[in-house]
């Protein structure tokens, strides 16, 4: 097949704007699949992407469309993981901007439209949802003309939903979309976009193969980390994996490597032929680091085991997470663990409770700072519990902060930024409804509830995304947590020192209320070194009897305090405080300290 | 010492069934009384080998006793066997002149009478029948009749119930001196009628209600009581014989629907169907019943837990099985509990808080 009747293409949209109908739509239009085998939303495979309407993992499907070969990379659709989404763009030469005709482009959107338009991607902007009541198609079609620099005439007006004008965005790839250039007489250079974990088979890579071609039983080697393997079997998604014998330059596929460890392969990475390898790599490798932080416990301490084999099966799919063992005072043993951000940290913890039925802990989410002691050392500190109490001076990851909202909500998202130390840097009218406000912010001020304050005080109208921008020197403290004047390393924060009163008084007044009162006065304080910042005290039990105790009630009585005796011992002894596993749960909950 | 000297008697039947009880009761079925008073007494010639030559201790608890059909009644006290000590539970408003002479003569020498308040809209909040004068006219006539041991059941913990109204109850219940008082707190279980109606109001008045049972506990002390049971008070000597042989681990027999019996390592309850019952001891067979075997451990901890309710010291040795040491160590450095002589003593605040020290002491 010549490149020429190759389009290679992804959808840029936002979460619910019909993405996944409209690749649905698309397999079904080509007749890849007939409507009997289609589930719904096929891409999404994993059961946690259907329900949230998100896709984590990208994927790949190749369709058939009056003579041409369509390859669909379905792109992450998330802010945590912005460096996948620009690999799987640059596996292509053309976007979909998909823009809900109700709703109007959104922050995401245009993080990922703009990353596209960065890749040199050709956009075709297509307004979905037409078929709403509620749809504006002339608006979102004059706001993302205005985005991307198009005019409106050239944005097509679909509904995925009842398929009417699929077959025009079908035509407008084939059209507009170029074929992929690359040289097909080159050593072999195969840019991985995505891997996955073959249970029997190891790890899977998801490729764009850019020059020359691939056969199966060759010898590559990725090239930024070195790892060889022979390849067991390459093909592409016709949408399940169907074996050939060649992958040429242009075309999208996968390639069965037979490693046992995710990690050996990375999203970015180049493969080339071991025996006759490329000079370069292709561009834009980058080494992820997780940038949110937060300590995984299980309930039940008795459950350690089975969290580490979770945590262990879940790296096999998720190169991007980290984990080392930690032991806590107060919770026993659990993990650090690193995640590309907070969705990131959310998806790994309901995979780790839904799929391997864990009951979890996990601590307020921190960022990694950049420590330089009194002594002249630097460290880099992933969990505040590890924070020197005698800093020079520490750094703090910072990011670029985008939000879309109508007009009416801008003050309320300056505000926002500014409680959280945030540095207006431009704003900007996308339309006479909608702004567009950039900030620089400390992250370590939105991993902390910012999404449900934005929520919340925009009436869910606001629209987010963010790129990290480096690190910057912050005034930050540590507060700890004491009760009893026994500190509890789990509940130690980081924060600015403007917001250490703040945070402290609210910890302090959660666990007050959460702690149930003990057999004697448990004094709780938070401090910044060994100055109290704030202090309340749990008073005493005045009275603890059963009421009434005769012949009939003597069985039931002993069992309730049986069982107030087991209570105890599933209790976590800080000290000589007993606190339920509950009272951590709801102090670490962010909403209910809010509350 | 061989048999049993302690014996309970059922008698579900009530006029009305109160919002917070959660006893096993019947409301009504007057024309069943004489016929489940021949069960009884049935069951009582079934396991009469189980019981001493003599008694020590009688009970009849409820349901309302004194509400079950006069001459049935009469006949269950005649056939009854002799006990030093024979306490009939009442509600005032069965209370009559004719009732109290006719407890007399059946052998009763103690009553127990369910006061829960002298506070008019308080007792409306229970549902309860009986207003304060009747409580009192109740205690009038039973001193008249002969009754030198008197006890008066009282709740804190009402609905609506503030200090003052405390403070009044005390001092209404001191004024009529009986030689016995049991002052329990109001427990709204989980899923009950009542909880439906008060639950939120009693969460609400929680922190308000906190010091009530330390009042309770001070003003009776004061007036002379001694503070020998968690929930009892009584005037020197004047101790329910009856219940301190539950909470001194002694067996005793229950007899009569959702009665249950403990003798040696055996408890059982029968169950609480009354037809059931009544046709299965017509036929001259035992009622069904559950069986529930008790270990040597199981019995150290309820001799641990009944134990601590008393104000009398628990030999350590009797119950040094059932202990943690470290929760032991806990208690004794918090002053709740002391160690003197071979005895383990609760202190006052040890006392308040018997339940979580038991909780913490036991292994």
């Amino acid at each position: 097949m010549s490149l020429d009747q190759i389009r290679n293409f992804s959808i840029v949209a936002h979460i619910d704007h019909g993405k996944s109908t409209l690749a649905d739509r698309i397999l079904e239009v080509t007749q890849t699949l007939t409507q009997r085998e289609m589930r719904e939303q096929v891409l999404d495979s994993m059961e946690l992407e259907r329900e949230r309407g998100i896709t984590i993992k990208a994927q790949a499907v190749t369709v058939a469309w009056k003579g041409h070969v369509l390859n669909l990379i379905d792109t992450p659709g998330h802010v945590d993981f912005t460096y996948e989404v620009s690999r799987a763009l640059q596996a292509c030469e053309g976007a979909l901007l998909l823009v809900d005709a109700a709703q109007g482009a959104q922050a995401q959107t245009l993080a990922n439209a703009y990353l596209a338009i960065e890749n040199d991607l050709e956009i075709v902007p297509v307004v979905n949802k037409i078929d709403l009541p509620s749809a504006d198609p002339d608006a979102a079609a004059g706001e993302i003309s205005e985005l991307i620099g198009d005019t409106p005439d050239h944005v097509l007006r679909i509904s995925a939903k009842t398929g009417e004008g699929v077959e025009d965005v079908l035509d407008a790839i084939v059209e507009r979309i170029p074929p992929p250039h690359g040289d097909p007489a080159a050593p072999g250079r195969a840019l991985v976009f995505d891997s996955s974990y073959d249970q029997y088979r190891g790890v899977v890579a998801f490729v764009r193969v850019v020059d020359g071609e691939f056969r199966p039983r060759q010898g590559l080697r990725a090239m930024a980390q070195g790892t060889e393997f022979e390849t067991e079997e390459l093909g592409v998604f016709a949408p399940d994996r169907s074996p050939r014998e060649r992958l040429y330059a242009g075309e999208v596929g996968y390639v069965i490597t037979g490693l046992k460890d995710v990690s050996r392969l990375k999203v970015g990475d180049t493969l080339t032929h071991a025996a006759k390898p490329a000079l370069e790599p292709l561009p834009g490798y980058k080494d992820v680091k997780p940038t949110v932080f937060a300590g995984l416990y299980p309930t039940d301490s008795d459950e350690y085991p089975e969290l580490r084999d979770a945590l262990d099966k879940l790296k096999l799919n998720d190169a991007s997470l980290f984990y080392e063992p930690e032991t806590s005072q107060a919770l026993g043993f659990g993990f650090r663990c690193g995640f590309l951000g907070l969705l990131h940290m959310e998806i790994v913890r309901e995979r780790l409770e839904r799929e391997f039925d864990l009951d979890l802990l996990v601590t307020a989410p921190n960022v990694a700072y950049r420590v330089r002691t009194k002594a002249g050392e630097e460290v880099e500190v992933h969990n505040p519990a590890d924070f020197p109490r005698e800093v020079e001076e520490v750094e703090e990851p910072y990011i670029r902060a985008t939000t879309i909202v109508p007009k009416e909500h801008v003050g309320a998202v300056m505000e926002l930024n500014t409680e959280r130390r945030g540095r207006f840097d431009h704003m900007e009218y996308l339309s006479e409804e909608r702004v567009l406000l950039q900030y620089d912010l400390p992250l370590g001020d939105v991993v902390y509830d910012y999404y449900d304050q934005l929520k919340s005080r925009t009436k869910g109208y606001a629209s987010f995304d963010y790129d990290v921008i480096g690190f910057r020197p912050g005034d930050l403290v540590r507060v700890d947590i004491m009760l009893a004047a026994e500190p509890v390393d789990a509940l130690s924060i980081i924060v600015h020192r403007d917001s250490a009163y703040g945070r402290g008084r609210a910890l302090v007044d959660r666990l007050r209320k959460e702690i149930p009162r003990q057999m004697f006065d448990v004094p709780v304080q938070a401090a910044i070194g060994s100055r109290i910042i704030a202090r309340e005290t749990i008073k005493a039990k005045r009275k603890d009897v059963l009421a009434k105790c005769y012949g009939g009630d003597i069985t039931r009585k002993r069992k309730l305090i049986e069982r107030q005796k087991k209570g105890k011992k599933r209790m976590k002894q800080v000290g000589t405080v007993e606190v339920p596993q509950e009272a951590f749960l709801a102090v670490l909950d962010l909403d209910g300290e809010r509350r | 010492m061989s048999g049993v000297r302690h014996l309970y008697l059922h008698l579900p039947f009530c006029a009305h069934r109160c919002g917070y009880c959660d006893f096993v009761t019947l409301v009504g079925r007057r024309g069943e009384h004489g016929a489940y008073v021949d069960a009884l007494l049935r069951e009582l010639e079934l396991e009469r080998g189980l019981l001493a030559p003599r008694l020590e201790t009688v009970f009849l608890g409820g349901g309302t006793p004194t509400y079950t059909e006069a001459a049935a009644l009469r006949r269950l006290l005649a056939a009854l066997p002799d006990a030093d000590e024979v306490t009939v539970e009442a509600n005032p408003e069965t209370v009559t002149p004719e009732l109290a002479a006719g407890l007399r003569a059946g052998g009763v020498n103690r009553v127990s009478l369910g006061a829960q308040s002298f506070r008019p809209a308080l007792l409306d909040v229970l549902e309860r029948r009986a207003g304060p004068d009747a409580v009192r006219r109740a205690f009038v006539i039973l001193r008249e009749a002969g009754f030198d041991n008197l006890s008066l059941d009282l709740l804190y913990g009402i609905p609506g119930q503030r200090a003052s109204d405390l403070d009044a109850d005390l001092e209404a219940a001191l004024a009529l001196a009986p030689e016995h008082v049991s002052y329990y707190e109001l427990e709204a279980k989980p899923g009950t009628r009542f909880t439906h109606a008060h639950g939120g109001e009693l969460a609400g008045q929680a922190e308000a209600m906190e010091g009530y049972f330390e009042r309770v506990v001070e003003t009776l002390v004061d007036a002379g009581f001694r503070w020998y049971e968690t929930a009892n008070f009584s005037r020197p000597g004047r101790e329910a014989r009856h219940n301190l042989g539950y909470w001194l681990g002694r067996d005793y027999l229950g007899l009569g629907i959702g009665a249950v019996s403990t003798v040696g390592a055996r408890r059982w309850r029968n169950a609480p169907q009354l037809a059931a019952y009544v046709a299965a001891l017509a036929g001259g067979e035992a009622p069904a019943r559950e069986l529930e075997v008790l270990d040597a451990g199981t019995k150290a901890r309820e001799r641990l837990m009944l134990g601590l309710r008393l104000d009398r010291p628990l030999r350590f040795g009797d119950v040094a099985a059932a202990i943690e040491p470290d929760g032991l160590a806990r208690v004794e450095r918090l002053g709740l509990a002391e160690r003197r002589n071979g005895d383990l003593v609760l202190t006052r605040r040890g006392r308040y808080l018997g339940g979580a020290v038991t909780a913490e002491l036991m292994a």
